[in-house]
């Protein structure tokens, strides 16, 4: 059976750790990291890569457009 | 006379002052009229109206619902590099000020026609001068100045239109006709100039590269924003501007003399006053008083090094205003102080007579 | 397969569009302008309209516009944007003319500015940030603020016979012969971002197209303003903003 595998890429400087990616993403896939940014912000970060289906979830709520998306079909 | 060769040679007419601004500016190639009703120049855009240019120039003429609106109509319009312009009285103007502060600061061409009627508050609509502080010291908020334009006869109506626009996009700044209401609704004979094509969007990206016309690949966006977060950039800014103001002040000051070579006393005003003040003087001269008059056409830039001059020779100065007395105040800084600088005005919309100022000469300057 | 497996642009499903630029924004975390900024952006390429667009920005937050998207701007005085349009439009009728409008900007100071522009059809379209609050200077009480809503100036909430009532001004603009396209939407979901952008792009189409005026109302937060999460905010908003201004068409001529 086919498998969808998906991936995020974070500008973590662009990021401000607003967390709304965290609460859009229905696989639990994203954390706001410990350490922050140079502007002290606790940028958004992939905690479980594994679960991620490139759903683009994330990306389409982000207000400071510093998420890329990517999947494959394996 | 066929139709182009009309179109392209000077005509003769007799029409009101406000009607000749009309006829000039669809004329001389505007793009965008944008206006509300006030008396004493609501003919203006009703003269428009009543042209129709949308269907020969291609101008945008436009009622708004406001002056408010109809000077950000025009900053609009100024934004993308058109020839645009809207007219006014007092109260409208006053209106406008917002607006006028930012189209100065967004450093965009414009044109706004104010023609005055008697204030303060809605006043009367009999004519005044009583705007001269408001046009050529700024007006809205923050350091800024308009190309003060003063009319005197409905050809200078037509003549001043064409000419507020060159300088407007000369120096990227907002240009105003300051006329009052008899120069606004008197009929006199005027040559209305030829007509010159608008702008196309070609000449406009070529003289005017700031413009928004959308922005092509090749070149980065075009802004309009007189925003800044920053104290010293916006000092910058002002430099800038001002650098601007002394140059018009230095190439653009505009005036007419009579009778002022020989002349021991010299009156000093614009639009009707100076008509009036004509007479006064032809009076004067009857009786071999050596009065002359200087008439400032633009009142931004005033004419401080001609009056200074002036200062030199005669023995007192006259301003005669249809204000409390507001351009005698640039009067007595030309002056600075050498010879006695009198004011006669009348306000509230009521016009000094030749009489009055005869008599005021004799009284104030001459048996003195 | 490794996640660095995955990241290559032949696998690309968002990235942020190209119109919008690298400029950081000076938005608060979580704040909705950021969403339908990258909305405009992203529409402006889908409808290969870079070169067509004259954006007009207005004063509050959403003022420095002009610094986030590569197309013409102008900024405009509070409230006056819809006027600024009307010429840009009325003079260059084929390009692609919208404002972008706070709730204090286009229903408290640019009220008439917006009215009579949407009475006249102009042919723009208008993106209205509705979020209950004057967020650039500091959260005072706006227009379409909520009866009992806290503000700085109404600490206490706001009330009726001081306040008076908060102000349905999309409704008031479908009744409006002008309008062809009043729609409501919100951006806190996928699924509403996605609405969101149909939205808008219909707006800019109806606009080319000449059909007079489309306003399309985005329910909004304020995280600061509001003084919540983004999160708590969006759930807010929900509960509280919806309520008052329910999504949906209000007019699709």
């Amino acid at each position: 059976m086919a498998k969808i595998k998906g991936a995020v890429v974070v500008n973590t400087e662009r990021c401000k750790g607003c967390n709304l990616c965290v609460v859009a993403c229905p696989a639990e896939v994203l954390i706001l990291n410990k350490e922050a940014n140079s502007k002290g912000y606790n940028f958004s970060t992939m905690a479980n890569p594994d679960d991620c289906v490139g759903c683009a979830a994330c990306a389409y709520v982000c207000p400071d457009a510093c998420i890329t998306v990517y999947k494959v079909r394996v | 006379m066929s139709e182009s060769k009309k179109h392209n040679t000077e005509e003769v007419r007799l029409m009101k002052g406000n009607e000749a601004i009309a006829h000039a500016a669809i004329r001389c190639g505007c793009d965008g009229y944008f206006g509300y009703p006030i008396t004493p120049q609501s003919e203006i855009m009703e003269t428009m109206m009543e042209l129709e240019p949308w269907n020969t120039t291609g101008m945008v003429v436009l009622q708004a619902e406001s002056e408010t609106s109809s000077i950000n109509m025009v900053y609009g319009a100024a934004g993308c590099g058109k020839k645009s312009m809207t007219s006014s009285s007092s109260p409208g103007v006053s209106l406008m000020q917002e607006g006028i502060s930012y189209i100065a600061a967004g450093e965009l061409p414009c044109l706004i026609v104010n023609v005055m009627r008697g204030g303060p508050g809605l006043g009367t609509i009999q004519p005044s001068q009583a705007d001269y502080f408001q046009a050529v010291k700024g007006g809205g908020h923050g350091d800024y100045k308009l190309i003060t334009l003063a009319p005197a006869s409905v050809q200078e109506m037509a003549d001043h239109t064409v000419l507020a626009f060159e300088l407007a996009f000369k120096y990227r700044t907002p240009a105003m006709i300051l006329a009052d209401g008899i120069i606004g609704q008197m009929m006199e004979k005027v040559v209305l100039p030829p007509f010159q094509p608008r702008m196309t969007e070609a000449e406009i990206a070529e003289k005017c590269p700031w413009a928004t016309l959308g922005k092509p690949a090749w070149r980065k966006p075009n802004i309009i924003t007189t925003l800044s977060l920053d104290a010293h950039e916006m000092e910058e800014t002002n430099i800038r501007l001002q650098a601007k103001y002394r140059e018009i002040e230095n190439n653009e000051v505009l005036y007419e003399e009579f009778l002022c070579d020989d002349a021991e006393y010299l009156v000093i005003g614009f639009g009707t006053c100076a008509r009036v003040s004509q007479k006064a003087v032809e009076m004067c001269r009857a009786e071999g008083i050596k009065v002359g008059l200087l008439r400032p056409i633009t009142l931004f830039p005033f004419p401080t090094v001609a009056i200074s001059k002036h200062a030199d020779k005669v023995k007192s100065m006259l301003t005669v205003e249809m204000s409390a007395g507001q351009m005698v105040e640039d009067v007595r800084l030309a002056v600075n102080g050498r010879v006695p600088v009198e004011f006669y005005g009348r306000m509230g919309g009521v016009v000094p007579s030749p009489d009055e100022v005869y008599e005021v000469l004799k009284s104030k300057l001459v048996n003195k | 397969m490794t996640t660095n497996d995955i990241i290559n642009p032949a696998n690309l499903v968002y990235a942020k569009a190209p119109i919008m630029n690298d400029v950081p924004m000076h938005y608060c975390p979580g704040c909705s302008h950021g969403v339908v900024h990258k909305l405009i952006a992203e529409i402006i390429g889908d409808m290969d309209m870079q070169e067509k667009t004259i954006a007009i920005a207005p004063v509050g937050c959403g003022v420095f516009a002009y610094k986030y998207l590569d197309v013409d701007w102008q900024q405009a005085a509070h409230g006056r944007a819809p006027a600024v349009a009307t010429a840009a439009k009325r003079l260059l009728p084929d390009r692609l003319v919208f404002t972008y409008q706070g709730d204090g900007d286009l229903a408290a100071i640019g009220t008439a500015e917006t009215i009579h522009a949407c009475n006249r059809g102009e042919n723009i379209a208008i993106i209205f940030i509705n979020n209950g609050i004057y967020g650039m200077t500091g959260g005072q009480m706006a227009p379409t603020t909520l009866g009992g809503m806290k503000s700085s100036t109404s600490p206490n909430g706001r009330t009726v016979p001081l306040n008076g009532h908060p102000l349905d001004i999309t409704k008031l603009l479908a009744q409006l012969d002008g309008t062809c396209y009043v729609t409501r939407q919100a951006v806190h979901t996928i699924a509403a971002v996605r609405k969101t952008k149909k939205a808008i792009q219909k707006a800019f189409e109806n606009s080319m197209a000449g059909k007079g005026t489309s306003i399309v109302e985005v329910v909004s937060t304020c995280s600061s303003g509001w003084k919540m999460t983004p999160e708590a905010s969006n759930d807010w908003m929900v509960e509280n903003m919806f309520p008052a201004y329910p999504l949906g068409d209000l007019k699709n001529e």
